[in-house]
């Protein structure tokens, strides 16, 4: 089974990366791009049976760090 | 005195702090990150620059789960001294020895150069070798220096004068200029600045060497 951890800076969290893509873009030419955050996306490939809860104790231990990032899981089939 | 350096994969500083200590007076070893116990004797561990596992998924994120952290957790709730530069700061943070996160520099790019950093608190054992307020100069090569923390933490590291160094021309995007801190019991330290890139005039400058002084007279005196 598969599992997806999204990992995001939390909001009012400077996000230097993603301001140096926001400005790229507006520099090519999109207008009205108002914010743009950069994370990363984490694919788990993992032991049937592996629970929703063992994966937030990755996310909590390892995967992201909660003084700045938030993160989400959806467990997959 | 004994101070053990530990080396991580990826790590690129640990002997030049081994140096950093020998000429303060250490008998300085290096310790592989396999390792679940500290040498005996110990009286401070250094934990070096460079790109622990590469950087892989957050700055010293993976190297602070590693064996021989749990040992230096150990080590430092027991009063132990630690000192982490660089990449060594990042693993500290990440293990919560040390308050706030190093995130990737506002400029985005790799700063290296020699800093301009002003000496913020003279009470620790690290850093009562220089003057109040005394301007040195200490290499910094760095991507993700930039020292973060919530207003609750940066009021607590005031009122508690547990700001070490602040940079005078901040190079990264740092809160409060902040380029190091101490925890609270004032015996662990953090910085991003290489004070072991400083501690001999073929290096370019000395202003590091007093920082490994003022450790080995603090522990002589302790």
């Amino acid at each position: 089974m598969k599992a997806v951890v999204t990992v995001m800076l939390k909001q009012g969290v400077l996000d230097p990366q993603g301001e140096a893509v926001k400005s790229a873009l507006g520099s090519m030419g999109f207008d009205g791009v108002g914010g743009v955050r950069q994370g990363k996306v984490i694919e788990l490939d993992l032991a049937d049976g592996t629970t929703e809860a063992q994966v937030t104790e990755m996310c909590e231990k390892l995967l992201a760090n909660t003084v700045i990032e938030s993160y989400r899981v959806e467990m997959g089939a | 005195m004994k101070a053990a350096v530990l080396q991580f994969p990826g790590s690129n500083c640990d002997r030049d702090m081994v140096e950093g200590f020998r000429k303060a007076g250490f008998a300085a070893s290096q310790v592989w990150h396999k390792e679940t116990t500290l040498p005996d004797g110990i009286d401070v561990v250094g934990v070096p620059g460079g790109f622990s596992y590469g950087d892989y998924l957050r700055c010293g994120a993976i190297a602070a789960q590693s064996p021989i952290m749990r040992a230096v957790a150990d080590f430092a709730a027991k009063g132990g001294h630690v000192l982490g530069v660089c990449n060594g700061f990042q693993v500290l943070c990440e293990t919560r020895l040390l308050p706030g996160v190093l995130m990737r520099n506002a400029g985005l790019k790799f700063v290296c150069r020699a800093e301009p950093l002003a000496v913020a608190t003279t009470d620790s054992p690290f850093t009562n070798g220089y003057g109040a307020d005394q301007t040195v100069s200490v290499p910094i090569a760095h991507h993700d220096g930039n020292y973060q923390i919530d207003d609750e933490g940066l009021a607590a590291l005031k009122a508690e004068d547990r700001i070490a160094f602040t940079y005078q021309d901040n190079p990264n995007g740092s809160r409060a200029d902040i380029a190091g801190v101490l925890s609270e019991n004032r015996r662990v330290l953090g910085m991003m600045p290489h004070p072991e890139r400083a501690v001999e005039e073929t290096q370019g400058g000395t202003d590091g060497a007093p920082l490994f002084a003022a450790l080995a007279g603090a522990l002589v005196a302790a």
